[in-house]
């Protein structure tokens, strides 16, 4: 009896020790199968993986078109077999499409595992491995426009700068443009020279994504913002007579061209882009929640993308000096954004202040039309309340209709938007020229973006019309 | 041509592997001879096969022709390895024998593929680790009183240890292995299997706290000892065996509590102390962050597993040779790269299997001593597996240890023959003492 009993314990430990390491060992396998049925994708995307390059071998890389059908990129194989890689529109969509030699970018690389696989016929895919012949990879169809990139490129003209366009309601990305280019048709060829300008003006950077610049007036949308978080109901009442200057404890703001605005509230205040009152609205607003607005609208993380990006930069503590709350009020200071994460914000105020992931690839198919996946448009999450999307959106339209961006007024479309004109630095007195926003025409078609002109002048003289062009182009 | 066949192959290898592993859990379940005698017979066929089919696509890829007679030396290898537990040991349990085969056929397959001279290497230490292990049981039976050198087994793992942190050799970051002439020489490999004796010998009869105390100041002893010389898996190793055995010994939960209690604040604390624990951690975190550095392993790692998917990319198709330490702590990722995820999840049902045989044999045992020894044994075993697959798949933060009896290095291997012909010897032991008492 005694006996039977102590077995019967030492069931029970080993019953637990056995159970334990089984379940152990099937989370371990469920932990495999996760990775490999959901997270695989990234790591076979990984530009570090250099097992995609191994395909080649095997698949004759697939062609890229734009959303609206235009071949964007191919792979011609010649009577040798010799294979070549040609971008019809050369330097139109450089940054946007890339390049597949010498290393990867853009959609190249991007997409690089859907064009160096083949979901052609099983059955002809064999046949083909039987005689030795190359199977063709799948196209890949983008979400890119080329009515609105030609109308970026062209409007950038010889600037250096960015223009970067978005469809609101979906994320897929319809311009991205960046200036300085290059060929990608001859890229091999001119990759040493690239590579001595890339010290001075940094051809192969993507300005787009990765430029970092100091945000000016276009920040006020996130001032304006804070502001209203911070006075629920009260916001309507501010009131700045502003002198075109103002001085507070040794520090000056002073307003473009030291404009005096007059007598103004928040709306007219954003509207005409107004430092003075910005700079002592800024002083009112508590520097720690506002640091945890601005990352909760993309600051200090990275962005939604899947090309590489850059991190916006913001940050205010309670020890930030004066001088520096007023600077960074109006984005100056040491506040730096991309020209993505300006465009990302503009689309989700047109959103009603819910943000849609970024999508570049809209679907594939195999080299006989046949789909192979089509990418569903993903929510980010939202970035502002629907009110707090309302105000913005009635402000922002408030600068077209008597603000600093009046030129963007048309027929085709309602406009809304802000212009910006940042200091580059302390030392110099040259400016970068911004604008971002959006505009619906009366189907209820939608573009958000933003653009960025390197050291020309104020927003509105030189970012504006660019920002025209493309919605002229995209909503006519 | 070349890559149909490859293709082909390698979904017949998973299919060949996937019976196998069925034929191996079918086992567990039937205790009728008869139904046994079958099973092993299926299983050697398999074996053969996959052994064949592997050493075939290697042949065809490579066109070397010393994969002819790899082939016959390792098919020697392993009637060899079967027929000295048929013959000499004949009530062994055998199917824990075609499990280690089975392991080892994989390793025939795959170190070829990383890297030539070391699988060459590697079959050699396969015979000299089975020569010596094989007396083994023999030993077992003729030493009655294997329990009273208590004090010797604790006492020679610690200077060991000892030695190992004071004089080891650096590589990737660990002091593991000491200079033995043209060899080098893994103490912590063998001091696994002393520390159980150790562990056994004390707590078997006597589970006083006063007796517990004891024991545990010496367990943790070792495992400090580890932890400085930055062997972090054996740590791991060696500190989740012992609180097995003593709450097996004890029959008390709380002391199992205790021990992860104190074990998560060492853990933590460990983590504030040491950067290289931190570097380990964010390594594991966010690998893709930091893949220029600390991060660079464990990205190859999921780079090939990714790429590889659920049927592989083929043998001698991947690019498994990107992966630092392949052939030793991230072969589990060369495997799955180019044989398959689902091959991959196989090797992890065989080694559950292996693990529950050594399990069930130590609740067989008899003898508190024994039992307690093949317990620990297995939790060894078990725990290394965990930790080199968890690892590698980036389900923990990687440790570097070795995947037994897969991985390259004769340390591991010698040591692992060994945990496996004592686990035998045990077993024949207690089959005797029945055998004795029936009669």
């Amino acid at each position: 009896m005694n006996k039977k009993t102590t077995r019967k314990n030492e069931n029970k430990e080993f019953t637990l020790v056995t159970y334990s390491f089984f379940i152990l060992f099937l989370v371990l396998i469920a932990y495999f199968s996760f990775f490999i049925i959901f997270k695989s994708e990234t790591a076979i995307n990984n530009p570090y993986n250099k097992r995609q390059d191994t395909f080649e071998k095997y698949i004759v890389r697939g062609p890229i078109y734009s959303a609206d059908g235009k071949l964007l990129a191919e792979t011609k194989v010649a009577e040798d077999g010799k294979e070549e890689r040609s971008y019809p529109y050369a330097n139109l969509f450089a940054h946007a499409i890339g390049y597949a030699k010498n290393g990867k970018a853009g959609v190249e690389s991007i997409a690089n595992f859907n064009l160096l696989r083949s979901n052609t016929f099983i059955a002809e895919r064999i046949l083909n491995q039987v005689k030795g012949i190359q199977n063709l990879g799948d196209t890949v169809y983008t979400t890119y426009s080329y009515e609105a990139q030609k109308a970026a490129f062209d409007a950038l003209g010889s600037y250096k700068g960015a223009v970067i366009a978005i469809d609101p309601s979906t994320g897929k990305i319809l311009a991205m443009v960046s200036k300085p280019d290059f060929n990608p048709n001859s890229i091999v060829k001119d990759w040493d020279s690239l590579l001595s300008l890339d010290g001075k003006d940094s051809v192969l950077i993507n300005r787009a994504t990765q430029g970092s610049y100091a945000p000016g007036s276009v920040f006020k949308i996130f001032t304006t913002t804070e502001y209203i978080i911070e006075n629920p109901g009260k916001y309507q009442q501010f009131q700045y007579q502003c002198e075109g200057v103002t001085t507070v404890q040794g520090s000056s703001i002073q307003c473009y061209n030291k404009y005096r605005h007059g007598n103004e509230d928040l709306e007219e205040a954003f509207a005409n882009s107004c430092n003075c009152a910005f700079s002592h609205l800024g002083l009112t607003l508590n520097p720690e929640d506002f640091t945890k607005t601005c990352t909760k609208l993309l600051f200090n993380k990275k962005l939604p993308t899947a090309y590489p990006s850059t991190k916006s930069h913001f940050e205010l503590t309670e020890r930030s000096s004066i001088s520096s709350i007023m600077e960074a009020s109006i984005g100056q200071e040491k506040t730096t954004v991309s020209p993505l994460h300006m465009a990302l914000i503009s689309a989700a105020i047109a959103n009603d202040g819910m943000l849609m992931q970024t999508q570049v690839i809209d679907h594939t198919t195999n080299a006989k039309e046949v789909g192979v996946t089509t990418i569903k448009s993903k929510e980010y999450g939202r970035l502002f309340t629907n009110a707090q999307a309302t105000i913005l959106q009635e402000y922002m339209r408030e600068v077209v209709l008597s603000g600093t961006a009046k030129s963007l007024g048309s027929k085709a479309y309602e406009a809304y938007g802000k212009t910006g004109s940042a200091q580059v630095s302390d030392s110099s007195n040259d400016t970068h020229s911004w604008f971002t926003g959006y505009a619906i025409d009366s189907s209820g078609k939608k573009i958000a973006l933003a653009v960025i002109v390197e050291k020309s002048g104020s927003g509105s003289e030189y970012a504006v019309p660019i920002a025209k062009k493309v919605f002229d182009a995209y909503l006519k | 041509m070349n890559n149909l066949i490859v293709q082909v192959s390698k979904i017949v290898l998973i299919i060949l592997f996937a019976l196998f592993t069925l034929e191996l859990f079918s086992s567990l379940r039937y205790k009728k001879n008869q139904l046994l005698k079958f099973i092993l017979i299926r299983q050697r066929i398999l074996m053969f096969l996959i052994l064949l089919l592997g050493n075939a696509v290697s042949y065809t890829q490579t066109s070397k022709n010393e994969f002819i007679l790899l082939f016959l030396i390792e098919c020697l290898f392993l009637m060899m390895l079967i027929k000295i537990y048929n013959i000499f040991y004949q009530k062994a349990n055998q199917i824990l024998i075609h499990g280690i085969s089975m392991l080892l056929i994989i390793s025939f397959i795959i170190l070829p593929r990383l890297n030539y001279g070391k699988s060459i290497k590697h079959i050699i230490f396969c015979f000299i680790a089975l020569v010596i292990s094989s007396f083994v049981p023999l030993i077992m039976q003729k030493i009655q009183d294997l329990k009273k050198y208590k004090w010797f087994y604790g006492g020679t793992g610690i200077v060991l240890l000892l030695m190992v942190a004071i004089l080891g050799a650096t590589s990737h970051g660990a002091k593991l292995s000491l200079p033995l002439g043209p060899f080098s020489f893994q103490p912590s490999e063998f001091v696994k299997i002393t520390f159980v004796f150790f562990t056994a010998a004390m707590l078997f009869q006597d589970t006083s706290f006063k007796n517990v105390v004891v024991t545990t100041i010496f367990a943790a002893l070792h495992v400090l000892i580890l932890v400085a010389s930055n062997d972090l898996g054996g740590g791991f190793i060696y500190f989740f065996t012992y609180l097995i055995m003593l709450y097996v010994a004890t029959k008390k939960v709380s002391y199992l509590g205790i021990g992860l209690f104190f074990g998560s604040g060492a853990a933590l604390l460990a983590y504030r102390l040491f950067s290289h624990v931190r570097i380990r951690v964010l390594a594991w975190k966010d690998p893709f962050s930091v893949i220029d550095g600390a991060g660079y392993q464990i990205s190859q790692s999921l780079f090939a597993i990714g790429t590889g998917g659920w049927f592989g990319l083929g043998l001698y198709e991947g690019m498994p040779d990107t992966i630092p330490v392949a052939c030793e702590d991230f072969v589990f990722s060369a495997i799955s790269e180019e044989m398959g995820g689902i091959f991959a999840i196989c090797l992890i049902f065989l080694s559950i299997g292996i693990f529950l045989m050594i399990v069930n044999i130590a609740f067989r045992i008899k003898n508190q001593f024994y039992k307690l020894i093949a317990l620990g044994l297995g939790t060894v075993y078990g725990v290394q597996v965990f930790i080199n697959i968890g690892g590698v798949i980036k389900f923990i933060p990687s440790t570097g240890v070795t995947l037994p009896f897969v991985s390259y290095g004769g340390s591991s291997l010698l040591s692992s023959f060994m945990i496996i012909a004592i686990i035998q010897g045990l077993y024949l032991m207690d089959h005797e003492k029945k055998g004795e008492k029936n009669e």
